[in-house]
C-alpha cells in the first residue's frame, strides 16, 4: 500500500480535464482501452438494432415488414458486427486497460502500435458500415460462403466493403495480439512468475496467441476472395477449377479459434471476479490455467465441425467429432473449478458477481448444446437451424456478454473512480436474464421443428409462430435491460458514489493504485510474491505464498 | 483455518438425489417430445431409417446433457444458497487452494461420458452415411438452383421440380431412395427432417444422401444453407406413395406434353417470348434448363418452389409478375397484356 501514498487523488475540480485532442492522440493503454469499450458499445447499439428489426420481421409466418434483401443484409451485419466490432473490441479493450495494471507495468509493450490497433478497428468498422450508404450492406452472411460471394452472385460493392473492412480491423486485432504477448512475456512486475500471473492474464495471453494463429488465414482467404472478385482469379469458383470447399476450410480455421478468442477473456474475467465475491482463492489455479492452454490447442483442430453437412468423408467427420467432444473436457474442468470456488465461500451478491453466476448458469446450457452438436448425425439435423443460433447465443451472449457485464460493473470504479448503482445493476441483470432466455431458449425448439437459420420468412405450415413470438418479446425485455445499463453507466459516471482505490476488497495489482490510475499506473513497481499480492498485504499473518 | 480443506467436498444429499435427477431428466425429455408432437416437420416425427437413428441419438444426448445440466445447476444453486454471506459476518472463509483427487475425478468422469457418446456417434455415422448404393435403389439427381429444386430420374427419363415423388417400401423391399446432390450455382442444402439429416448441395461435387420410408405421405423440407435473396422460399416437398401410384406418376411424367390446338395462341406466345430460353416443355422446341421443367406443370401441387398453391389465380399472378410473389427471384415480369396473360395461362393449364 505504501506505493500509492504519494499519488495525488484525482478530483472533479482537477484542472487536467482531458480535451478531445488528448484522447484521440493518446498512447495511454487505459484511455485506449476505454475508447475500445466506447466504440464497441456504439457498434453494440448498431448490431442490437439490426437484431431487433430481424425479430420484428420474424414475428409471424409470411410477415411483410422487411424486404428479403434487407433482412439478408441485417443478419450479415449483425453477425459481422457482433464478432468483429463488438465482441473482440470489448475484450481487447478490457485487456488493454487491465493487462498492464494487473501485471504491474506502466503501459503496453508497444504503446503506439496499441493506438494503431484501436484506430484500425474503428476505421474497419466504419468502412464496413459505410457500405449502407454505397448501395447496400453485405448480404452474404458473416461466414460469406463461396461461391455466393463471387462477382457473379454478389454484384455491387457490398462484399468488397466486407472484405476490406474486416482486413483493416483484422490488422488492428493482430497488432493487438502481438502487443499482448510481448507485454505479458516481458513486462511483468518482479516476482510475478508464470505461476503467479492472475488468471485473466493467463487467458489474455492464450487469447492473444490464438489471435496470432487465427487471423492470418482469414486475411489470406479474404485476399484470395478479393483477387477473385476484382482481378478475375478463380480460387473459389468451382466452374473454373476453384473450390467452394476451400473457402470453408480457410474461414473456419480462423472461425473456430475465433469463438474461443471471444470467450477466453470472459473466462478470465469471471476467474477474477468470482473469487473476490466468494471471498475465496480460485479453486485449482493450475488446472484452470492448464485447461485454458488445452482449450486453445484443441480449438485449432475442430474447425471442420462447422462442415459436417458438407459431405466430407466419414473419416474427417469422425476425427472432428472426436476433437470437438474432447474440448468439452477442459471446459468442464473450468466450470467445476468455478463452482468449487463458491463452495465454502461467503458469497456477496453484488452486481458483478450476479452477472458471473448468470454466466455459469447460461454458459453451461451453451456448452451442453455444443456437446450435442459434436454428435455428427445430430448435427446433420440441427446444423444451420435455429438450434445452432440458440447454441452460440448461449455461449456468446449467455457466456461472453454476461461476463463482460460482470467486468463492466467490477472494473468501472477503477476506470472512473465511481461505483455503478447497485439497484439499477440488479434490474439490469434480471431484465437481461429474462429477456435473454425468452429470446433464445425457444430457438432450440423452432430449430428442431425444422426452421433453418437465415430465412427472412417462414411457411405457416412449419408451426413455429409461437416460438418466434416468444423470441421477439424477449428482445423487448432485453432492450429494457440495455436501457437500464445505459442509464446506470451515464448516471454513475456523473454522480456515482466514490469508490476509493479498492471498493471490492480485491487481491490483484490494479486495486493497489488509485481509481482512476495515474498515467504511469504505479509510482513504484510493486514486487509480487504470490498470485494474490493484495491478499498478502492484507493478511500478513497468513500470506498466499505459504500455500502455493 | 486457512489452507485446510473441509471434509466431504460433495454434499451428502446430492448422492441421495441421484434418482430424482434422472427422473427430472426424463421429465424434460417427455416435455420435449410433447412440444414436437404439435408440429409435423420436425426431427422426431421420423419415418425413415437415417432420421430414426438420429432421433434415438437425440434422445440419448438429451438424457445425458439433461442429467449433467441438473447436477451442475443444482450444485451451483446449492452453493449460492448455502454459502451466501450472512448478515454481520465480515470474517474471511477458509481458503481452499485445490484438491488433486477431486480435480482428477471431474476430469475423468466427463472424459468417460464423451468417450461413450463418441462410440455411439461412430456407430450412427456408419449406419447413416452409406457409401455403397444398393442395386435396386431409386436414383434421383437433385440439382439445386437459386431458388428451386430440380429432380431428375435418369432411369425413368423424368424431370420435375420442387416436388420429389418416391415409392414407399415394405418389410420385404426397403426401396431406398439415393439422391445425387449437385448445384449449378451456389451452395444449397437438402433437408427433409422426417426423412434424414441435411446434406449440402455443393457446386463442383456430388454428395450422396439416402432415405427409405414405409409410410405414404407428404414430407416437407427446405433449403438449409443460405443461398441468396430467396433462400427462405426454397421449399421442397417429398411425396411418398405406393409403388403402383409412383409407377403411374412416373409413366405420365415421362410422356411429352399434350398438344391441344385450342390453346395454340398461348403456345405460340410461350415459344415467341423468352419463356422457352429458360423452361423446357418436352415435345416442343422449348428446352431451356435454367428454370423448372414445365412439361407436366399442372401435376404439381405448388408454384414458386412451394410458396403458393398451384391454382389458376396464382398461376396467372405468377406469370404476370413473379416478383410480387417471390421478390428477387430470377424470373422477370414480361409486362404482358391481359389477353396475352389469358392465352399463356390457358396454355400452361393444359400441361397435365
Amino acid at each position: 500500500m505504501a506505493t500509492t501514498v504519494a499519488v495525488p487523488e484525482m478530483t472533479d475540480k482537477s484542472p487536467r480535464r482531458s480535451s478531445l485532442l488528448e484522447w484521440v492522440t493518446t498512447v495511454d493503454h487505459k484511455r485506449i482501452g476505454i475508447m475500445y469499450l466506447l466504440a464497441a458499445l456504439f457498434f453494440l447499439v448498431c448490431a442490437g438494432t439490426e437484431a431487433a428489426l430481424m425479430r420484428i420481421q420474424l414475428w409471424k409466418a409470411r410477415f411483410d415488414f422487411l424486404e428479403p434483401d434487407t433482412f439478408n443484409q441485417l443478419f450479415t451485419m449483425h453477425g459481422t458486427t457482433m464478432v468483429f466490432f463488438v465482441g473482440m473490441p470489448i475484450l481487447v479493450g478490457f485487456g488493454n486497460f487491465l493487462v498492464p495494471l494487473m501485471i504491474g507495468a506502466r503501459d503496453m509493450a508497444f504503446p503506439r502500435m496499441n493506438a494503431f490497433g484501436l484506430w484500425m478497428f474503428i476505421l474497419g468498422g466504419l468502412l464496413t458500415y459505410y457500405s449502407f450508404l454505397q448501395g447496400g450492406a453485405p448480404d452474404v452472411g458473416w461466414f460469406a460462403y463461396a461461391p455466393l460471394t463471387s462477382a457473379t452472385f454478389s454484384r455491387g460493392m457490398s462484399t468488397d466493403y466486407w472484405i476490406l473492412g474486416l482486413m483493416t480491423s483484422g490488422l488492428g486485432t493482430l497488432s493487438g495480439g502481438i502487443n499482448f504477448i510481448a507485454t505479458i512475456l516481458t513486462m511483468r512486475a518482479p516476482g510475478m512468475t508464470f505461476g503467479r500471473m492472475p488468471l485473466f492474464i493467463w487467458m489474455m495471453l492464450v487469447d492473444a496467441v490464438l489471435i496470432v494463429i487465427a487471423f492470418p488465414p482469414l486475411t489470406a482467404a479474404q485476399t484470395m476472395l478479393l483477387l477473385d472478385r476484382q482481378l478475375g482469379a478463380h480460387f473459389f469458383d468451382p466452374q473454373q477449377g476453384g473450390s467452394a470447399v476451400l473457402w470453408q476450410h480457410l474461414f473456419w480455421f480462423f472461425g473456430h479459434p475465433e469463438v474461443y478468442i471471444l470467450i477466453l477473456p470472459a473466462f478470465g474475467m469471471i476467474s477474477e471476479i468470482i473469487p473476490v465475491f466468494a471471498r475465496k482463492v480460485i479453486f485449482g489455479y493450475e488446472s484452470v490455467a492448464a485447461a485454458t492452454v488445452l482449450i486453445a490447442f484443441i480449438a485449432c483442430g475442430v474447425w471442420a465441425h462447422h462442415m459436417f453437412a458438407l459431405g466430407l468423408s466419414r473419416t474427417i467427420d469422425i476425427f472432428f467429432s472426436g476433437s470437438t467432444f474432447l474440448i468439452a473436457i477442459p471446459t468442464g474442468i473450468k466450470m467445476f473449478n468455478w463452482i468449487a470456488t463458491l463452495y465454502g465461500g461467503k458469497i456477496r451478491f453484488q452486481t458483478p458477481m450476479i452477472f458471473c453466476l448468470g454466466f455459469l448458469a447460461m454458459f453451461l446450457i451453451g456448452g451442453l448444446s455444443g456437446v450435442m452438436l459434436a454428435a455428427v448425425p445430430f448435427d446433420w439435423q440441427a446444423s444451420d437451424t435455429y438450434f445452432v443460433v440458440a447454441h452460440f447465443h448461449y455461449v456468446l451472449f449467455g457466456g461472453t456478454l454476461f461476463g463482460i457485464f460482470g467486468g463492466f460493473y467490477y472494473w468501472f470504479p477503477k476506470m472512473s473512480g465511481r461505483l455503478m448503482n447497485e439497484t439499477l445493476g440488479k434490474w439490469n441483470f434480471w431484465l437481461l436474464m429474462i429477456g435473454f432466455n425468452l429470446t433464445f431458449f425457444p430457438m432450440h425448439i423452432s430449430g428442431l421443428m425444422g426452421m433453418p437459420r437465415r430465412i427472412y420468412t417462414y411457411d405457416p405450415e412449419l408451426g413455429v409462430d409461437i416460438w418466434n413470438q416468444l423470441s421477439t418479446i424477449g428482445v423487448l425485455v432485453q432492450a429494457a435491460a440495455f436501457i437500464v445499463f445505459a442509464v446506470n453507466l451515464i448516471g454513475s459516471l456523473r454522480s456515482g458514489e466514490r469508490s476509493g482505490d479498492d471498493p471490492w476488497d480485491a487481491w490483484t495489482l490494479e486495486w493497489l493504485t488509485t481509481s482512476p490510475p495515474p498515467a504511469y499506473n504505479f509510482e513504484v513497481i510493486p514486487a509480487v510474491r504470490s498470485r494474490r499480492p493484495l491478499w498478502d498485504l492484507k493478511h500478513p499473518e497468513d500470506p498466499d505464498w505459504e500455500h502455493e | 483455518m486457512t489452507g485446510q480443506r473441509p471434509k466431504g467436498l460433495i454434499p451428502v444429499q446430492a448422492k441421495r438425489h441421484g434418482r430424482g435427477i434422472l427422473l427430472l431428466a426424463f421429465g424434460l425429455l417427455f416435455f420435449a417430445s410433447s412440444v414436437f408432437a404439435a408440429g409435423e416437420t420436425n426431427i422426431v416425427q421420423t419415418v425413415s431409417p437415417p432420421a430414426d437413428s438420429i432421433k434415438f441419438l437425440f434422445y440419448l444426448l438429451l438424457a445425458v446433457v439433461g442429467a449433467i445440466f441438473l447436477i451442475v445447476e443444482g450444485a451451483l444453486i446449492y452453493c449460492m444458497v448455502r454459502f451466501r454471506k450472512r448478515e454481520g459476518d465480515e470474517s474471511e472463509p477458509p481458503q481452499i487452494y485445490g484438491s488433486k483427487p477431486v480435480e482428477i475425478a471431474w476430469t475423468v468422469a466427463p472424459a468417460l461420458i464423451v468417450f461413450v457418446l463418441f462410440l455411439v456417434v461412430l456407430r450412427s455415422i456408419v449406419q447413416i452415411r452409406k457409401v455403397d448404393v444398393p442395386e435396386d435403389a431409386l436414383r434421383v439427381v437433385v440439382t439445386g438452383h437459386q431458388w428451386w429444386w430440380e429432380f431428375h430420374y435418369p432411369e425413368l427419363g423424368v424431370t420435375t421440380a420442387n416436388e420429389l415423388h418416391v415409392p414407399i417400401g415394405d418389410d420385404e423391399n426397403e426401396r431406398a431412395v439415393f439422391l445425387d446432390l449437385q448445384s449449378v450455382d451456389v451452395i444449397h442444402s437438402f433437408w427433409v427432417p422426417q426423412l434424414s439429416g441435411k446434406m449440402d448441395v455443393v457446386p463442383g461435387r456430388t454428395n450422396l444422401l439416402w432415405f427409405a420410408t414405409k409410410q405414404p405421405g407428404l414430407y416437407r423440407g427446405q433449403c438449409a444453407e443460405y443461398c441468396g435473396t430467396q433462400h427462405a422460399n426454397m421449399l421442397l416437398r417429398v411425396v411418398a406413395e405406393s409403388p403402383e401410384e409412383f409407377e403411374r406418376w412416373a409413366a405420365q411424367q415421362a410422356k411429352p406434353a399434350v398438344d391441344d390446338p385450342k390453346v395454340a395462341a398461348g403456345r405460340q406466345l410461350f415459344m415467341s417470348l423468352a419463356c422457352m430460353n429458360c423452361h423446357t416443355i418436352k415435345g416442343t422446341p422449348a428446352n431451356g434448363t435454367f428454370a423448372p421443367d414445365l412439361t407436366h406443370l399442372m401435376s404439381r401441387q405448388t408454384l414458386a418452389s412451394g410458396m403458393v398453391e398451384n391454382n389458376p389465380k396464382n398461376l396467372r399472378d405468377w406469370v404476370d409478375n413473379p416478383q410480387s410473389i417471390k421478390p428477387g427471384c430470377l424470373m422477370p415480369s414480361f409486362q404482358l397484356s391481359s389477353k396475352q396473360l389469358d392465352d399463356l395461362v390457358a396454355y400452361l393449364e393444359t400441361l397435365h
